[in-house]
């Protein structure tokens, strides 16, 4: 396997892995949360709330990177604050380039829980309240278990987006190898220089697999779920 | 335990505005579809907000929209048990009628081997809601309403959704729950047959509003609740002891109007039982007919003759402490001038008296 990848290539494979897999954990109490906010509650501002969720699918993520950087870069507000009070540093690291990765896959998770959400039938949780469950009991026994199935479908699906993302992430972080430099950037990368189409392609071999491994993934792990709780 | 309601609410063109107490036993709410049943029981359980109203059990107020208490549904300690059943698909069974329990603060523990039994599901305890039939999932759904540690259980027509075989086998279920537990529970039907055979209590609704409410058999027994069941399910109910069962497939029971044959029931000499005799069923005679194929002739006197806005009247009678309805035509009332203080002789088929499974009554009520 060493052999197959040169070792600044097999640096890139294990940063996107280590950036995707970040960006999936941090997000995915927040994509609950937003999920269910948008299912169950209304509240003035949710199509506004709705709209900013699903805006990365359809901006050009160029434009995503950018507003990353014009907001989290060191002169950026945020940025800065989380520079001068924490320490925190995202521009041009690999954290910075975990934090695109996630605002770019976060449409995606809150879509697949939401569904799941929608799915549940509200009719189950009103008789766990008469059965004594207070509303975060009723969320922790009822709500949470009956979704998993999409909650995992979602994880998977962000985390495979995040494999593959590249505009935001080389407009916010920059394309630095052994720092930021993601899968997508080093092919990037090779397809720049003459005769680097045979590194390329070792590289493209391996986000089809990662790919089509979390798809099957997903499906199967959701599936196995849903019959776990199917009630069968 | 009593319970007493008072809502009103408004929906749309709909209002609902009523005020009932329950005493310990089975109340039944009768209705047809849409007269409001649902709405009453689903504001008990705080499921439903009401304009306004006052509920309390025992004198533990759940809900006094004047003085701007309402208990929200979990602390409200009512168990509730829906027409669909609503277990848990992802619990098993066992977790499913530990859940209430687990809320409830594992009171009264020992319990749990005692309704497990009573229901009768011990055998499913590991299977998923999902592979149950019908009648499991209600008697598991029961299970978990009374393992709860409710102060009064709530049921939303709990046997609308099985067919006939299953009703009858959930039925016993609920007369046992309802002779041997002391909650109070409200029972939501439009099905005359099955609260004759549970109810204690009767409150008769329709269009959000109470039309009759009182004891069970003496709201079965009032021709004026006749146009509520409908004609086809108006009938008295009598309360009767097995006294022997004869060779010939019959059984005998005793009732304060005398002695009654039915095809044999299912039950031990000296149970009581509490048998349906719907008004249509009936016959009556001026004469003590002989020479006649019905075994069960009953000495009676009119109370009360009732005209509907069809062809035929509902005539009450009255036979030593029982009381029976008797449904005939205009004109045969009129050929028998029948009339109150008038003796006559109620007729009835040995075979229509058993139509329904006689339910199980335990004779210490």
């Amino acid at each position: 396997m060493t052999d197959f990848l040169s070792p600044p290539e097999w640096q890139a494979v294990i940063l996107s892995l280590r950036v995707s897999f970040w960006a999936m954990l941090l997000s995915l109490p927040l994509g609950i949360f937003v999920a269910y906010a948008l299912a169950r509650w209304d509240f003035w501002g949710k199509q506004i709330l709705n709209g900013l969720v699903h805006l990365p699918l359809i901006l050009p993520p160029v434009v995503t990177g950018y507003l990353l950087l014009m907001t989290f870069g060191r002169q950026g507000t945020l940025g800065k604050f989380l520079e001068d009070w924490f320490g925190i540093v995202l521009a041009f690291r690999w954290t910075g380039a975990a934090l695109a990765a996630a605002v770019m896959a976060f449409p995606l998770m809150v879509r697949a829980i939401r569904l799941s959400l929608e799915a549940v039938d509200p009719k189950l949780e009103e008789a766990a309240e008469t059965l004594g469950a207070s509303r975060p009991w009723v969320l922790a026994t009822v709500t949470l278990p009956l979704i998993l199935p999409g909650v995992i479908a979602g994880a998977i699906l962000a985390f495979a987006k995040a494999m593959g993302e590249f505009g935001a992430t080389i407009t916010f972080v920059a394309n630095i190898p052994g720092q930021t430099q993601t899968l997508p950037s080093a092919i990037y990368a090779f397809l720049q220089v003459p005769g680097g189409d045979d590194d390329a392609f070792r590289l493209v071999a391996i986000s089809i697999a990662v790919a089509m491994a979390a798809l099957i993934l997903s499906e199967w792990v959701s599936r196995a779920v849903a019959k776990r709780i199917s009630g069968r | 335990m009593t319970m007493e309601v008072d809502l009103a609410h408004r929906f749309g063109d709909f209002s609902l505005d009523l005020a009932f107490a329950a005493p310990p036993g089975v109340t039944a709410l009768f209705g047809r579809s849409g007269a409001g049943k649902t709405s009453v029981v689903n504001a008990i359980a705080g499921l439903l907000h009401p304009d306004s109203g006052r509920i309390c059990i025992d004198g533990s107020v759940l809900l006094d929209t004047a003085k701007n208490i309402a208990i929200p549904t979990y602390k409200r300690r009512v168990g509730y048990v829906f027409q669909e059943g609503r277990l848990f698909p992802h619990l098993t069974v066992r977790q499913n009628i530990a859940y209430g329990r687990w809320f409830a603060g594992h009171r009264g523990t020992s319990d749990t081997t005692r309704i497990i039994d009573l229901m009768g599901i011990g055998a499913v305890l590991d299977r998923r809601p999902g592979t149950l039939s019908g009648g499991e999932k209600q008697r598991v759904a029961l299970a978990r309403a009374i393992l709860s540690q409710p102060r009064m259980l709530l049921m939303d027509e709990p046997l609308s959704a099985l067919d006939d075989a299953r009703k009858s086998e959930v039925l016993p279920y609920l007369e046992r729950l309802r002779d041997e537990t002391r909650l109070p529970i409200l029972y939501v039907s439009h099905s005359a047959a099955e609260i004759a055979r549970l109810a204690t209590t009767i409150v008769l609704i329709d269009h959000g509003r109470i039309v009759m409410a009182g004891p069970a058999a003496e709201i079965l027994s009032d021709p004026a609740a006749g146009a509520t069941f409908g004609p086809r399910e108006t009938g008295a109910i009598l309360t009767a002891r097995v006294a022997a069962h004869d060779a010939d497939g019959l059984s005998r029971l005793d009732a304060a109007a005398g002695p009654l044959w039915l095809p044999k029931v299912a039950a031990m000499v000296g149970d009581t039982l509490r048998i349906r005799i719907l008004a249509q069923d009936v016959m009556l005679a001026l004469d003590r007919p002989k020479a006649i194929s019905a075994l069960n002739v009953l000495p009676c006197v009119v109370r009360e003759v009732r005209a509907d806005d069809g062809p035929s009247v509902l005539v009450q009678l009255t036979s030593a402490s029982d009381t029976i309805l008797a449904r005939v035509t205009r004109r045969s009332a009129d050929a028998l001038a029948l009339a109150p203080g008038l003796k006559v002789h109620a007729v009835i088929k040995a075979v229509s008296v058993a139509r329904d499974d006689p339910g199980q009554q335990r004779a210490t009520r």
